[in-house]
């Protein structure tokens, strides 16, 4: 049959079917008007497996009712959805518009990269989770008898180097870089004013990061949210410049394609050890050309949610490392993306959002800016012994050596920690310098290897793993010395220089052997004369 | 010709319909929005960030006073309109302007399904979010000047408030009538509602800071009634 005939015969029937149920709703008493119960049955009982899922899984992030309120939902930003107004972001459909089961589906399996939704497709079966689907559904009249329908997209033109040069171009002419920025490091001059539609504070993406990106991180995802918009963020919808003709829908392609290229071609991992090579000469700073062929470690960061007050809001979510050394002395680069040089009055509207969305937090979130931070520690010991330092800082018992940095005079400290925000400042020798540029600070901090005063600062030997570890803070988000963000304990790594002898000793045994050699040949060529 | 004793029947249908519709147009409302007292200070805007639009407005016009009249105030017939009427919207649409990283008007109001017009006269990126409660909201771009956009919403919803994300400064409101008996009070502070049935009606008076005041009027068939609003800074608390 094809498929006008069947819609032919539906018709008729839906309309008798429409016709009884409308005659049994005035002729018969609500309850024996419950209609056909069989075929309702099934529903039913999906719907209820659905609250079930819901209520176990989902309900302590999301709500009992679906508003986002669950008990969880203020330690979180972004915070969790509120389905009851259904508003989603991640969408095939045109701004505006309810998602499709699809679009959700895409969601509840894979997760929100970058926000606290984990995918769910290891844990709860298909049938859960269509059920599930069904009944976050429940949670708005606005998905009654409606049918979303995604918009038409079109294919990807092929890149080439000129499109990639077009997508900047039309990057710059539809201006993203107003939230993204220049470099796209999501510290354009709006970003600090940026709030969802529940008046939560909300960062412009970091471009630079597509493993992060809420709807994934390929070129038709990007493609997808340019045309959609990230609803219930600022993210607007480009589908009417493209009717408007202001742009093309190739160049919103190109768009794409450039902002995907923005990132490396696959997710950093984080590396355990953070190696330091030999070099004639130290780089003179963090901008010293020297660093561009350093390979760099990535080393991921967490909020501080471990001690109070804990900071579940982190700014800063990596450092990249790179060091070198010239048999004398280290010098290590930190560069991680902050969208702010704090303390910054553009921010002063961020800051003031922020203590609004944690009003119950261990501490009130602080009223000013105070600068950016970065503190680098190591034990304060290098023993042999397995037991490292607390990672948090340290204390008392087992101190750790503190390289602190702050924003404020790009000041260099070095001391002692004994846990966060405990620091016994010490006459060192460490320097350090950094730079901020659109969004990214890079420091560089360069010691002796072997310090004057060995009880106050520890040596770092070639050739054996010296723990390290990370803290980063930025004023602009209300973080200090005990809200931020930070990392475990990785490995630094100083390659061993290559002792003299390595290279004289085989020309010496070349020149014994054949001295030797030539002796025997001699004292042969004797006797036989 | 079978049917053409039903003639004279459609014509005294036709007569009656016609002084229907005379008498729809006839009754109406006006009157004038005053504010006494000291209007509150508007907040200052730093459009430094935004060179196309830096230094056109140096306040957010909040509360728009002049020579004691109230700009910007929606007055809607609230109450008293014959229950389960339909309306059908004007095609015309309502326009609303982004000149120099404001909106103008900054209060707009649209029948259900009549279209909004969204323009813009600024040579940079505006994006226009609209978040509704009861209607679906959306958020566009207008990255060009000349750029316009129509939308139309569902359902009656007052009010709405449209935002630019690029200028967070940006506000105007929206409001969604089901019926076409609203207005808003010009410079002058006048306004009017026109082509009101006879009848006893609530009217409110809606401002974005100074809240709402409702008046009871009565219009007579084909004639006028007034209604006159006075605000003053304490009213919106």
């Amino acid at each position: 049959m094809s498929r006008a005939q069947s819609e032919q015969g539906r018709a008729p029937r839906q309309a008798a079917r429409l016709a009884i149920m409308a005659l049994a709703g005035v002729l018969l008493p609500p309850s024996l008007a419950a209609q056909d119960q069989a075929a309702l049955a099934p529903r039913d009982e999906a719907q209820a497996r659905g609250k079930a899922i819901y209520q176990k899984w989902c309900a302590e992030c999301h709500g009992e009712t679906g508003a986002g309120d669950g008990a969880a939902a203020t330690r979180m930003l972004p915070r969790p959805r509120d389905f009851t107004r259904a508003t989603f972001q991640i969408r095939t459909t045109a701004s505006g518009e309810l998602p499709t089961d699809d679009d959700l589906r895409r969601v509840v399996d894979e997760g929100m990269p970058g926000t606290a939704m984990p995918g769910w497709k290891a844990r709860l079966s298909p049938a859960d989770r269509d059920a599930v689907i069904a009944y976050l559904k429940t949670f708005s009249a606005f998905f009654q008898g409606a049918s979303p329908q995604p918009i038409a997209l079109s294919r990807p033109p092929r890149q080439t180097a000129a499109g990639l040069a077009e997508g900047r171009a039309v990057f710059e002419k539809l201006e993203c870089f107003k939230c993204h920025g220049t470099l796209g490091r999501g510290d354009g001059p709006s970003a600090p004013t940026l709030k969802d539609d529940w008046d939560q504070p909300i960062r412009a993406a970091d471009l630079t990061e597509n493993w992060m990106f809420n709807g994934g991180g390929s070129v038709p995802q990007i493609y997808t949210r340019l045309r959609t918009g990230l609803d219930g963020t600022p993210m607007p919808s480009f589908s009417d410049a493209v009717e408007a003709k202001v742009i093309t829908d190739e160049q919103l392609w190109r768009v794409a394609q450039y902002v995907r290229s923005l990132s490396p071609a696959s997710p950093p991992r984080p590396s355990d050890v953070i190696r330091a090579r030999l070099t004639a000469r130290l780089p003179a700073g963090p901008d010293d050309s020297a660093w561009a062929a350093v390979e760099a470690a990535y080393i991921p960061l967490v909020g501080q949610i471990i001690q109070k007050p804990r900071w579940f809001a982190p700014a800063i979510n990596a450092v990249w490392v790179q060091a070198l050394h010239d048999g004398r002395r280290l010098a290590l680069r930190v560069a991680w993306h902050d969208r702010s040089q704090s303390p910054d009055p553009a921010w002063d509207e961020w800051l003031a959002r922020m203590q609004r969305a944690f009003p119950d937090g261990d501490e009130p979130v602080p009223e000013r800016q105070g600068p950016d931070r970065l503190a680098i520690q190591f034990p304060a010991r290098l023993s042999d012994d397995l037991e490292l330092p607390y990672f948090l800082g340290g204390n008392a018992r087992r101190p750790v050596y503190l390289w602190r940095w702050s924003s404020q005079g790009d000041r260099l400290e070095e001391g002692r920690g004994t846990g966060l925000g405990r620091f016994t400042p010490a006459q060192g020798e460490a320097a350090g310098a950094a730079r901020y540029e659109r969004g990214e600070w890079a420091l560089q901090v360069t010691r002796p290897l072997e310090p004057q005063d060995t009880a106050a600062a520890p040596a770092f030997p070639a050739g054996r793993a010296i723990p390290i570890a990370f803290y980063a803070a930025d004023g602009s988000n209300g973080e200090d010395e005990r809200r931020g963000a930070l990392s475990a304990w990785y490995a630094l790594y100083l390659d061993v220089p290559t002792p003299p002898r390595v290279y004289v000793a085989p020309v010496l045994a070349a020149v014994i052997t054949a001295g030797l050699g030539l002796a025997a040949v001699r004292q042969a060529q004797r006797r036989n004369a | 010709m079978r049917y053409l004793w039903l003639v004279p029947f459609g014509m005294v249908l036709g007569v009656l319909g016609a002084t229907g519709a005379s008498r729809q147009q006839g009754g109406s409302i006006a009157g004038t929005v005053k504010f006494t007292g000291a209007p509150p200070a508007n907040p200052k805007l730093d459009m430094s960030e935004e060179a196309a639009c830096k230094g056109k407005y140096s306040t957010d016009p909040v509360v728009v006073v002049s020579n004691g009249a109230l700009q910007n105030v929606l007055i809607y017939v609230k109450g008293g309109l014959p229950a389960g009427q339909k309306y059908s919207p004007p095609a015309t649409p309502a326009v609303v302007d982004q000149e120099g990283c404001l909106y103008h008007p900054r209060t707009v109001a649209v029948m259900v399904g009549q279209p909004l017009e969204i323009r813009n006269s600024d040579p940079v990126l505006h994006n226009i979010k609209v978040v509704p409660k009861k209607n679906r909201g959306f958020n566009i771009s207008q990255p060009t000047k000349g750029m316009k956009t129509t939308r139309t919403f569902t359902v009656e919803e007052i009010t709405i408030p449209v935002q630019c994300n690029v200028h967070g400064w940006m506000h105007a409101n929206l409001a969604v009538f089901a019926h076409p008996f609203f207005a808003v009070s010009g410079a002058d502070g006048t306004f009017s509602i026109k082509g009101l049935p006879p009848g006893k009606y609530e009217i409110e008076a809606w401002h974005e800071k100074l809240g709402t005041q409702t008046l009871t009027v009565t219009v007579p068939a084909g004639g006028s009634a007034t209604a006159n609003f006075t605000f003053s800074a304490k009213a919106g608390g």
